[in-house]
Order: structure tokens, then C-alpha cells, then sequence
């Protein structure tokens, strides 16, 4: 079964990132949206973190959430993919369910 | 009005967009300059991310409230305070935060930076030196 699991809030405010990370199975997918962006950025305190996730699971990062903060796509960690509302909607659709972590 | 001028410290922790503290906390600066108090603003922890140059909110359908930072010197707020340590953990340096200025009447109208960066320790003493700490 795959999901798509959704991280919303940024990874210096809460937990939410690292229990995502702590419970994706294979297959899965995370998508980074509204504050969880922060966590697709170059240079955090996070970084690696992520990054080692990104040897087992696809991650993306919505872009108008990144805009909207300030950030351009070249902030972004390299192998995260940006994705758009659109890209948002299908990721939701090829996966048989969505997590949100909250 | 009271004579009493006391010092206001905002400390802003959260970033914008995601909630509503970030706004919050600019309105009630803006409507608490009215009252010719001492305030600084503070800007810890995610707090930093605020501060942001190049913000585009029109594809999340958010208004965007970042110009109202460079708009604060207007309102005679001119000591932000913004903390190294939580850049630092970000990844961020002071060039990609917009650049705040006010204009002092008192040399010709000439354009001061608005933005000191400080250290945590630095921090934690213009907290204790505060008279009233509002949290957002």
C-alpha cells in the first residue's frame, strides 16, 4: 500500500517531521506543505535528516508554499522535487491514502 | 495618558503564513505604537523566517503582510532584534532578510539599519530588560 504522508509544520516547532520520518515504510512518499517546507531548505539544522530519508523515500515540497516564504526552488535540497497544487492533487490520487502529520 | 513610557519587547517565535501569529503580532504593534511606549521587536526560533526578502504569497491566496515590516521605522519602531543562533540553525545570514530601516529626524533624515543581530546571550539580557514581554 503507499502513502502519501504530509508534514505542515516546520521541523524547529515540532516533532511532526521526525515522527513522520520515524514511521515511513517503503514506498512511501512525504510531501512537505505550508511550514513543513522549511524542512526541504539547503543549510538547516535539519538537513541530513532529511537527506537520509531521501535514499529510501520520494520527497516533494509544495512551490507556492516555498514562494510564499521567500524561498526560490534553488534553496531547495537536491533529489526534493517541487510540486504544484496540481502535482499536489496527483500525488494524492496515484497513492492509495494520505497521512497527515499535524 | 499615563507619563510612564515602559519598555514593550514583541518576541516573535513562529514563521509566517502557516498560522496567524506572525500578523497578529504586527497588528498589535502597529496599534500599540500608537500609545508612545519604548518598543523592540524580537525575532527567535522561527520567528527569523518572518523577516524574509522576496515573499510571494498570490499562489496560496494569503495576503502578504512582509512589506509592513519595512513600514515599522514609520511607526518610530526601530530596534528589531534578531538572533544569530537562530539563523545560524536555518541556514540563513542577514542578507536574506529584507533590510529595515528608519529615518532619524535628528540627522537629516538619514537612514538607519533597524535590525541588530544578537547573540542568544545578548538576547536573553534585552529580555530580562524588558518591563512587559508580549509572546507571539
Amino acid at each position: 500500500m503507499s502513502t502519501l504522508h504530509t508534514v505542515n509544520k516546520s521541523p524547529f516547532e515540532k516533532t511532526s517531521l521526525d515522527a513522520c520520518l520515524n514511521h515511513l515504510g517503503s514506498g512511501a512518499n512525504l510531501l512537505l506543505i505550508e511550514d513543513g517546507i522549511y524542512a526541504a531548505l539547503k543549510g538547516t539544522a535539519v538537513e541530513e535528516r532529511v537527506k537520509t530519508a531521501l535514499d529510501s523515500v520520494k520527497v516533494y515540497v509544495l512551490g507556492p508554499d516555498l514562494k510564499a516564504r521567500g524561498f526560490s526552488e534553488e534553496r531547495v535540497i537536491e533529489g526534493i522535487s517541487v510540486v504544484d497544487y496540481a502535482g499536489f492533487v496527483d500525488l494524492a490520487a496515484e497513492n492509495d491514502k494520505v497521512q497527515a502529520w499535524l | 495618558m499615563s507619563e510612564t513610557v515602559k519598555n514593550f519587547l514583541y518576541l516573535n517565535r513562529r514563521a509566517p503564513y502557516g498560522t496567524i501569529y506572525a500578523w497578529e503580532s504586527l497588528e498589535v504593534v502597529l496599534i500599540g505604537a500608537a500609545f508612545d511606549q519604548d518598543v523592540s521587536l524580537a525575532f527567535v526560533d522561527d520567528g527569523v523566517y518572518q523577516l524574509t526578502k522576496g515573499q510571494n504569497t498570490a499562489e496560496i491566496g494569503m495576503k502578504n503582510f512582509s512589506p509592513t515590516y519595512a513600514a515599522l521605522g514609520d511607526y518610530e519602531v526601530k530596534k528589531i532584534y534578531v538572533e544569530q543562533e537562530s539563523l545560524d540553525e536555518r541556514g540563513l545570514s542577514l542578507d536574506d532578510l529584507q533590510h529595515l530601516v528608519w529615518e532619524d529626524e535628528d540627522e537629516d533624515y538619514a537612514e538607519k539599519d533597524s535590525i541588530k543581530v544578537v547573540s542568544r546571550a545578548e538576547m536573553a539580557a534585552i529580555m530580562d530588560a524588558s518591563d512587559v514581554v508580549f509572546s507571539f
